[in-house]
């Protein structure tokens, strides 16, 4: 309510009848008022400041690199959005992302079932892994939290007995390629693939009842669920988009790396937390449910990848950009904090 | 009579039953069980983890979560190990200062989620790769080697059939269960846990009680650290990397409810034991390690799910809360 750029309290509030001229600037307004409009500025002063400090940051070979970080942290971070619509969270996405790369890469190699119908496969079984975590949440009406806990354990333990702990890294050429692709020499497919996931899910929460139906249930279960809306289901579906989307990160993660490997995200996945966090938290995201920001968590993961690359240029030292990411979130979350104070305060002297 | 009709009430006599029945069961199986040494290394894996499972407990008992609980032990077990070997300071003021940085970071993720209101989830979600950045910044990923000796055989020495670190484990173990049974703090801490509104309109400090759990799970996180010190005899910043799903899954087993209010340190002490009891099991039956993590995952599972329905027969009323 306080930041976002689609919110489910707008469901209820009846349009002020105001000119219509003032209701098209809405999404101006929308936008001043969020942290999309921040984030440009931020990002913008930051790239300038790393820009101007070293001869690097500005290299097309950077800025290829940065395309390509974007595209995959923000489908990671999106993804992540998809599932703090519901109020709850999924720590087991980046299992999910590993478990579905690996899927793809059993259909590529094993299987030979070709490009297309790999990819699906492994889609669907992203989407699959997201349900059951959905269908547990909504069944034993447990947080999410200790859900994902747990299946994070299972599903990356299952998948590493599965398939004994060895990667795939015969991927066919021409998908392959796709990690390569430099397109005006600077933009990574990558990133495009990562807008299009975007503008697939601004529309959803935008404009179909299905979106609309998931931040309402989101926002306040009960009221949805007394206005006749089918909740549980609802939250399913949230926690399988967000499994299909992982599948879709965990594939761009292994075509950078231009293999499968199982141990990409770290012990049970977990190193993908921070950047699924980070840009919808970023952006404006609220963790308590039923708002989302799209435009925002896309910039969030733009900011994120220009702190990151700034700082390596800078040889500031791996580890030390760990410590400032966390910095950033934290800084995020208090300053999101600071503003809804503020503008709780402002609205109650209104 | 009455003590054993109040044992067959508690919460942790189905789980002591599943110990002495799977240890037995697995003596019978595998005889070299029982041997002294693996005896011993069920015994110095107890002590270690039921210290920072007690630390993820006391702030589940609130109704909190610390992700930051792992990095935490590492950045007090570099910081300990660092100041042996580069400040070359004698051991009982390295420990000090473990304890010290162990209890400012708790404090810092207490007051953070005080101040902001914010869910503890994504205050320990930054502060982890906070505390995890700054000691692998520190030490370059590289351990340090220059532990003092008297340190080294705190971690190896035995008394008898009894490992040295018992001598730390113990007293904790019971420092926690008196807090929290019999004094006042710990009293409030658990009525702030089971209704943090009623408990506040009684006059508990919120504040208090949340910096409070914060700062003593940062504390049990530094004494884990730098008993893995010991045991390790290095300090490395690998420390604390597989803490996180036993130190949940230990309270968990052991009845403790996620929505805060109970925590029972028998049931937790049990639960470390099943999941090394687990853990042997499996290596000991020559299975696949990985098997543990989708069982120690479906454990955590068919634990939450059976405190869940307890619960619900108990009449407390199911609060979905994360905060």
């Amino acid at each position: 309510m306080i930041s976002s750029e689609t919110n489910a309290a707008e469901l209820t509030e009846a349009v002020p009848a105001r000119a219509p001229a003032l209701r098209t600037l809405a999404p101006l307004r929308d936008a001043a008022r969020s942290n999309v409009l921040g984030l440009l500025i931020a990002i913008a002063l930051f790239a300038l400041a790393f820009g101007l400090a070293t001869s690097g940051f500005m290299s097309r070979v950077n800025m290829y690199s940065i395309s390509r970080s974007i595209g995959i942290n923000g489908v990671i971070g999106l993804a992540m959005m998809t599932v703090l619509v519901t109020g709850g969270l999924n720590l087991a996405l980046g299992a999910i992302g590993v478990c579905s790369a690996m899927v793809v890469g059993w259909g590529l190699q094993n299987a030979s079932l070709g490009i297309p119908l790999s990819l699906l496969l492994g889609l669907l079984a992203g989407a699959a892994l997201g349900a059951v975590n959905g269908l547990i949440v909504v069944t034993t009406r447990l947080h999410s939290f200790v859900v994902t806990l747990a299946t994070m354990s299972v599903f990356f333990g299952t998948m590493i007995l599965l398939s004994g702990a060895h990667g795939f890294n015969a991927l066919p050429r021409d998908l392959s390629n796709f990690g390569r692709i430099r397109m005006f020499g600077v933009v990574s497919p990558m990133l495009l693939l990562m807008l299009l996931v975007a503008a697939l899910l601004f529309y959803l929460y935008r404009f179909t009842a299905l979106g609309r139906e998931m931040l309402a249930a989101g926002a306040n279960p009960f009221a949805a669920k007394l206005s006749g809306l089918p909740v549980e289901r609802l939250f399913v579906c949230c926690h399988a988009l967000c499994g299909g989307l992982g599948a879709v990160a965990g594939v761009m993660a292994s075509l950078r790396n231009g293999a499968v490997v199982p141990s990409m995200a770290g012990p049970l996945g977990a190193d993908w937390l921070l950047p699924a966090f980070l840009a919808p938290v970023l952006g404006g995201t609220l963790l308590t449910g039923g708002s989302v920001s799209v435009i925002g968590a896309v910039l969030g993961a733009v900011f994120v990848e220009v702190i990151t690359s700034g700082l390596y240029m800078l040889q500031i030292g791996e580890f030390w950009i760990q410590t400032a990411l966390g910095l950033v979130l934290l800084g995020a979350i208090l300053l999101e904090r600071g503003r809804a104070a503020l503008s709780i305060a402002r609205s109650t002297r209104r | 009579m009455r003590w054993l009709r109040g044992a067959l009430r508690t919460d942790w006599l189905g789980l002591a039953a599943v110990v002495v029945l799977g240890g037995a069961a697995l003596a019978a199986v595998r005889p070299e069980f029982l041997t002294p040494y693996n005896i011993d290394v069920i015994l110095v894996g107890f002590c270690l983890t039921v210290v920072y499972a007690l630390g993820q407990g006391i702030i589940i008992a609130i109704g909190h979560m610390n992700l930051a609980l792992g990095a935490t032990g590492c950045l007090v077990a570099v910081a300990f190990g660092g100041a042996m070997q580069v400040w070359g300071l004698p051991v009982w003021l390295a420990v000090l200062f473990g304890l010290l940085i162990g209890t400012f970071c708790g404090f810092v993720n207490g007051w953070l989620t005080h101040k902001s209101g914010l869910t503890s989830f994504i205050i320990t979600l930054a502060t982890l790769s906070i505390f995890k950045g700054v000691s692998l910044g520190i030490t370059q990923a590289q351990p340090f080697y220059g532990i003092p000796e008297s340190v080294k055989a705190f971690g190896s020495d035995r008394w008898g059939a009894l490992p040295e670190m018992l001598l730390v484990a113990l007293p904790i173990v019971i420092a926690v269960a008196l807090f929290l049974g019999r004094m006042i703090p710990g009293r409030q801490m658990l009525a702030y846990g089971g209704n943090p509104n009623a408990a506040e309109l009684s006059g508990i400090s919120r504040a208090r009680m949340v910096i409070l759990a914060h700062t003593l799970s940062g504390v049990l996180a530094a004494v884990a650290g730098m008993m893995s010190v010991a045991r390790l005899q290095i300090a490395t910043p690998t420390i604390g990397d597989e803490w996180l799903i036993a130190s949940f899954a230990a309270p968990v087993i052991g009845g403790a409810v996620l929505s805060g209010g109970h925590l029972s340190v028998i049931g937790t002490c049990l639960g470390v034991l099943i999941v090394s009891l687990i853990n042997q099991a499996l290596v000991m039956l020559a299975v696949d390690p990985f098997y543990v993590q989708v069982l120690l995952g479906l454990l955590i599972l068919g634990a939450v799910v059976l405190n869940r329905l307890r619960e619900a027969r108990l009449g407390t009323a199911p609060v979905l809360r994360l905060s």
